[in-house]
């Protein structure tokens, strides 16, 4: 999609991605409180006194699933992540998942819900992969989330054969008090997407020699359980 | 940010990242605020193995924190220890840092710490 309008797959990201979380914080964290079960299965899956990270944690809603563990969260978004750092004993930091500041291999699993597929290009969302599961221990395990464009029964309807790179409307309501110019008391946020076809976060993992362990749809979303290879794991 | 949190990241630039010495990032000009959590033993015993505890001993040292055994303490010993539960409670779950930097010693970049929020988006000719 960036390549179309000739822009920088990072500035793209900027301005239709990282802007926009900016300015919805709050609303965007108001909405999203309720753990999704398969997150909440992995997290309560690990062991006790793991270290995890959550790339792209947003309001932290993940950091306080599992009480026996610390998480180190990190968002592109400083208006999130304050909201995320309150939850105690975590910490969470901004960062890019493309350039983050986790040690490489001393984490003993990691998340990224909802973050990769806000990435413009297959490079870029291949290296964010790469990225996440370098921070990880030999055993150490990764779940990741992403859109699905299989998903004829949402609200949105697309499927199998539509348009993967997408803008996703994110309607605020900025209320009676402060109302836009022409009155009207909404305003809309267009947010790119890259839809996943069914196959392609596989793909992708594999791709940058990371190894399947569970995969699966779950509410117009894939999810992945992966790891390190055993060849990046010995090397 | 926890002191916790320093013992697993480093510096954010790529080239960095492989080099020994950009691990610990160094505080600088830090201020320290104190959380009260309740204490969660468990939580501190099975963190305790995954700890790089030279690491520590130079945080530690460099926030002003009594000195740290040379080598860390076995579960068993941690867990009979009262005085050392509770010290290490308070430096790695209580302690924030609430303002300052962190230096990397490799290549010298400063990531700054507001409102207890670490930054680590890096400018444009460091990515
Ligand atoms: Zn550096």
């Amino acid at each position: 999609m960036s390549s179309e309008l000739d822009t920088a797959p990072e500035k793209y990201e900027e301005q239709h991605v990282h802007e926009v979380y900016e300015q919805i914080a709050s609303h965007f964290s108001s909405t999203r409180y309720k753990p999704w079960p398969i997150v909440e299965a992995f997290l309560q899956s690990v062991s006790p006194g793991s270290i995890g990270i959550d790339v792209g944690c947003g309001n932290g809603k993940y950091l306080t699933v599992n009480r026996d563990v610390f998480i180190v969260g990190s968002d592109r978004s400083s208006n999130l992540v304050k909201i995320a750092s309150q939850h105690q004993p975590h910490t969470a930091v901004v960062a890019d998942t493309l350039s983050l500041p986790h040690r490489a291999g001393r984490f003993d699993f990691a998340i990224s819900i909802a973050v990769i597929h806000h990435l413009s290009t297959p490079e870029r969302r291949r290296e964010a992969i790469k990225a996440i599961l370098e921070c990880l221990k030999d055993d150490g395990k990764a779940l990741i989330y992403v859109w699905a464009l299989e998903q004829k029964n949402s609200r949105r309807g697309w499927d199998e054969g539509h348009e993967q790179d997408v803008m996703v409307p994110w309607v605020m309501k900025s209320g009676k008090k402060n109302p836009n110019e022409d009155g009207s008391t909404e305003k809309t946020f267009q947010r790119y997407y890259h839809l996943y076809r069914s196959g392609e976060l596989a793909d992708d993992i594999v791709a940058i020699g990371g190894e399947m362990i569970e995969f699966g749809y779950e509410k117009d979303n894939w999810w992945a359980v992966c790891r390190r290879s055993t060849k990046s794991r010995e090397g | 940010m926890k002191v916790l949190t320093l013992n697993f990241l480093t510096c954010a630039v790529k080239a960095c990242k492989t080099t020994s010495t950009s691990f610990p990032l160094h505080p600088k000009d830090c201020e320290l605020v104190s959380d009260t959590i309740a204490p969660n033993p468990q939580l501190l015993l099975n963190v305790l193995p995954r700890i790089d505890w030279n690491a520590l001993i130079i945080t530690a040292g460099e926030l002003g924190f009594p000195t740290l055994p040379p080598t860390p303490p076995t579960r068993e010993e941690l867990e009979s220890n009262e005085k050392m539960m509770t010290e290490l409670h308070t430096l790695l779950l209580e302690t924030q840092i609430s303002e300052g930097s962190l230096v990397c010693g490799n290549c010298g970049h400063e990531y700054k710490i507001k409102e207890g929020i670490a930054n680590f988006l890096l400018p444009n000719h460091l990515v």
